[in-house]
């Protein structure tokens, strides 16, 4: 007897209600059930990092804030880490204290402005009204502190641009006190609330291996119960007097199973988490200058002169952000620039969580790895004369870089 | 029936439409207030969804290409028909129903699945996967909560003949005008009253369900399939639905009102004639805002949207079991006390 399928095709975008930003997701389903899925993305390519050639280190920082509009400090913080490696340039200590606070502050936000989605996404408006109100809080203390609600423009090569005054720290204590508080109200709507507990147990799991095997980073990795954050392995910045550790779903609930409910908890905790890190920055905020040097000609001169390589990984709210700079003598531009940003590592764990997921549960299971899809497009080949856009495949790009060895080679 | 009586019935009807068309409305609009204000927001003006409907109504009217336009476009009639006709059955207070029988509660209960069913051929028809998607899940909450809801109306209905056996009430126990001369809670004891009140209780969570609203919305549900049923729908076509849904809100409510809290104002406040008439009439409306409120604005802002397998658990054990347990306690009241 020949083989019938019951299954059909249902796209899921490139602009759908259930997704924030634009990314093809084709699913064959039977039923309700997902059974295969392929993804499509390019949807969103800027030509970021090729306009990042274009122009000089300091004038990159305020592109690299626009690759994300959520963690938008993360990627200047990165860059500007990467670009001091390579320079050789020493960031003062006070410095160091005000990025770890800002990068928290927005952390913190960021988890926030997650759990809205989620809670927008299980149907449940309320929760994600709420919980966008209380995330006006803390955007409003990182509009005092650095003037700018989104891109804060805090970011300098070799330090900050802004210092964080007696004010500042009292207005960050209060806020953070307040977010204490608010913090056992999120935990009881999101943990303790049996109608998001039945959206999101042992809904969209990524186990253990699969998690290490599609090498996710961030709270998609943690809530697998893979202990792995930047803040924790590598330690830069203030973190390293911090001992910040990895926060896994095994040492809040005493259980990893891997599904969005934990991805929930882990990034909850997360925000305690950071409120404690930025108490403790605060106290010991060390005195001293905030940037190497002031002066812009003068570092524009340092970094022309400079020369080398330069890689940087940091934990942003998503998970590991990478960045690769490279500085040539002589050279005012950034010779080259590669950004990885999180979401980029976790979006092959969609396979695995979606396998067997119901058509309820899709965007949910999307959205349970915070996507940043724009910050993630790399590459669009286009032909104009044709007016098409083709995908590379394995084949495609293996082929491309080894001409491009034997061309470099010879 | 003479012709005076016949263009009377067709007056009332006129009437009641237009009633319908803007109390529903109304009431939308008070139900969207609330429901932001629960949320700390400021909400819509209250006359936002008139606008909605002259907007809806001006907008061009889109039939996909590969759908099947007679059922797509009639959809949308009937279910907005189906729902007012409902309220024809339905006695608002002093004002007795413009349309009765023996079998009214019956009938309401067809007429109660013909919107959902007319939304399904309109899902069907419209030839999309999304749309397609949302039928079925329509569908399978229908299978649902039609169990609950029809043991909710024999209880009721049982119970009208027991009491009072072979009288005009037993003999019209399906009929609404019945339930609103003889309130069922007169007679029953303590254990019938916890058995109605657990009755009651699953007929507020079957109203959810039959309006598709939170946590029951998922044959619509946007964030997942961008609208459901809905999403081929524009123009005069998404309007009509928009109208049968604000008229199914209220018949659906007013429903509760006239079978659970069948009471009046007027003799209490001991007025007569016409006065008592309007009265009665305004604090039919009254009640029915309530339950509204209770049961659909309250619940659709406290809980997330179910799966539609959880929905179905929900329907065929909780709630099932709650409506039979109400129907087997009202039983248990009637001959054993």
């Amino acid at each position: 007897m020949a083989e019938y399928s019951y299954s059909y095709k249902i796209p899921v975008g490139p602009v759908h209600p259930g997704l924030k930003e634009p990314i093809h997701l084709s699913f064959e389903i039977e039923g309700e059930e997902v059974v295969n899925l392929d993804i499509k993305t390019g949807w969103v390519h800027r030509g970021i990092e090729y306009l990042g050639l274009q122009r000089n280190p300091i004038q990159v920082i305020y592109l690299a804030e626009r690759i994300c509009g959520i963690c938008s400090v993360c990627h200047a913080f990165c860059f500007a880490r990467a670009v001091e490696s390579a320079a050789g340039i020493e960031v003062p200590l006070r410095a160091e204290y005000i990025r770890t606070i800002i990068a928290e502050l927005e952390r913190i936000h960021s988890h926030i402005l997650w759990a809205g989605v989620a809670a927008h996404l299980m149907g449940f408006d309320s929760l994600f009204y709420y919980t966008w109100r209380v995330r006006e809080e803390v955007m409003d203390v990182l509009e005092y502190l650095t003037g700018n609600r989104v891109n804060y423009g805090i970011l300098a090569i070799g330090g900050v641009r802004r210092d964080i005054t007696t004010d500042g720290a009292a207005k960050i204590r209060e806020n953070l006190e307040s977010y204490l508080g608010l913090f056992n109200r999120l935990v009881e709507a999101f943990v303790e609330d049996p109608s998001v507990r039945a959206r999101t147990r042992d809904i969209g799991v990524l186990t253990r291996e699969e998690a290490i095997e599609t090498c996710a980073v961030g709270p998609t990795a943690r809530a697998s119960g893979v202990a792995t954050d930047v803040r924790q392995d590598q330690p830069y910045c203030a973190y390293a007097d911090l001992e910040v550790k990895a926060i896994t779903p095994e040492a809040i609930t005493g259980e990893t199973r891997g599904d969005v409910f934990d991805k929930a908890v882990v990034r909850l905790f997360e925000i305690a988490q950071s409120i404690e890190i930025i108490e403790k920055c605060l106290e010991g905020l060390p005195e001293g200058k905030i940037s190497a040097e002031d002066k812009l000609p003068r570092l524009l001169n340092q970094l022309k002169k400079a020369s080398g390589e330069g890689i940087s990984s940091i934990e942003a709210p998503r998970g590991e952000d990478y960045h690769y700079v490279r500085l040539e003598e002589g050279e005012a531009n950034v010779t080259a620039w590669k950004v990885r940003a999180p979401t980029y590592a976790n979006i092959p764990s969609w396979f695995p969580m979606m396998k067997g997921a119901q058509i309820a549960d899709i965007p949910l299971i999307v959205a349970s790895i915070d996507p940043c899809i724009s910050c993630t497009d790399r590459v669009t080949v286009v032909d104009r004369k044709k007016g098409t856009t083709t995908v590379l495949t394995e084949e495609d790009l293996r082929r491309l870089c080894v001409e491009k060895t034997r061309r470099m080679l010879r | 029936m003479t012709i005076e009586v016949l263009a009377g019935k067709l007056l009332a009807v006129v009437g009641i439409t237009v009633f319908a068309l803007v109390c529903g409305l109304f009431f939308k609009g008070i139900d969207r207030i609330v429901a932001a204000r629960m949320q700390s927001r400021i909400g819509p003006p209250l006359w936002q969804p008139y606008w909605d409907i002259q907007k809806l109504l001006l907008k061009e009217t889109v039939v996909p290409e590969n759908a099947i336009p007679w059922i797509f476009n009639g959809a949308p009639i009937l279910a907005l028909i189906s729902a007012i006709t409902i309220l024809l059955y339905i006695p608002m207070g002093g004002v007795g129903p413009v349309l009765e029988g023996r079998g009214d509660l019956i009938l309401i209960l067809y007429l109660f699945t013909l919107p959902a069913v007319a939304m399904v051929a309109g899902g069907f028809a419209s030839g999309s996967p999304y749309a397609a998607v949302g039928s079925q899940r329509e569908m399978v909450t229908m299978m649902s909560y039609e169990f609950p809801l029809a043991a909710v109306v024999i209880t009721l209905a049982w119970k009208l003949w027991a009491a009072y056996g072979a009288g005009t009430a037993g003999f019209y126990a399906f009929s609404l005008s019945a339930f609103a001369d003889y309130p069922v809670w007169g007679s029953v004891g303590i254990v019938g009253g916890i058995g109605l009140l657990l009755t009651l209780l699953a007929l507020l969570v079957v109203t959810p369900a039959e309006l598709s609203k939170v946590p029951f919305d998922a044959p619509e549900a946007e964030e997942e399939l961008a609208g459901g049923l809905l999403v081929e729908y524009s123009g005069r076509n998404l309007a009509l639905f928009y109208l049968g849904e604000a008229v199914k809100t209220l018949v659906m409510s007013a429903l509760i009102v006239a079978l659970f809290f069948p009471y009046n104002l007027a003799p209490v406040l001991g007025m007569g004639g016409t006065g008592a008439l309007v009265v009665d009439f305004v604090f039919f409306w009254v009640k029915t805002l309530v339950v509204m409120l209770v049961a659909v604005t309250y619940v659709r802002i406290a809980l997330a949207r179910l799966k539609v397998d959880q929905i179905a658990y929900l329907y065929w054990v909780p709630v099932l079991g709650l409506s039979l347990g109400g129907l087997a306690l009202v039983v248990i009241d009637h001959f054993l006390f």
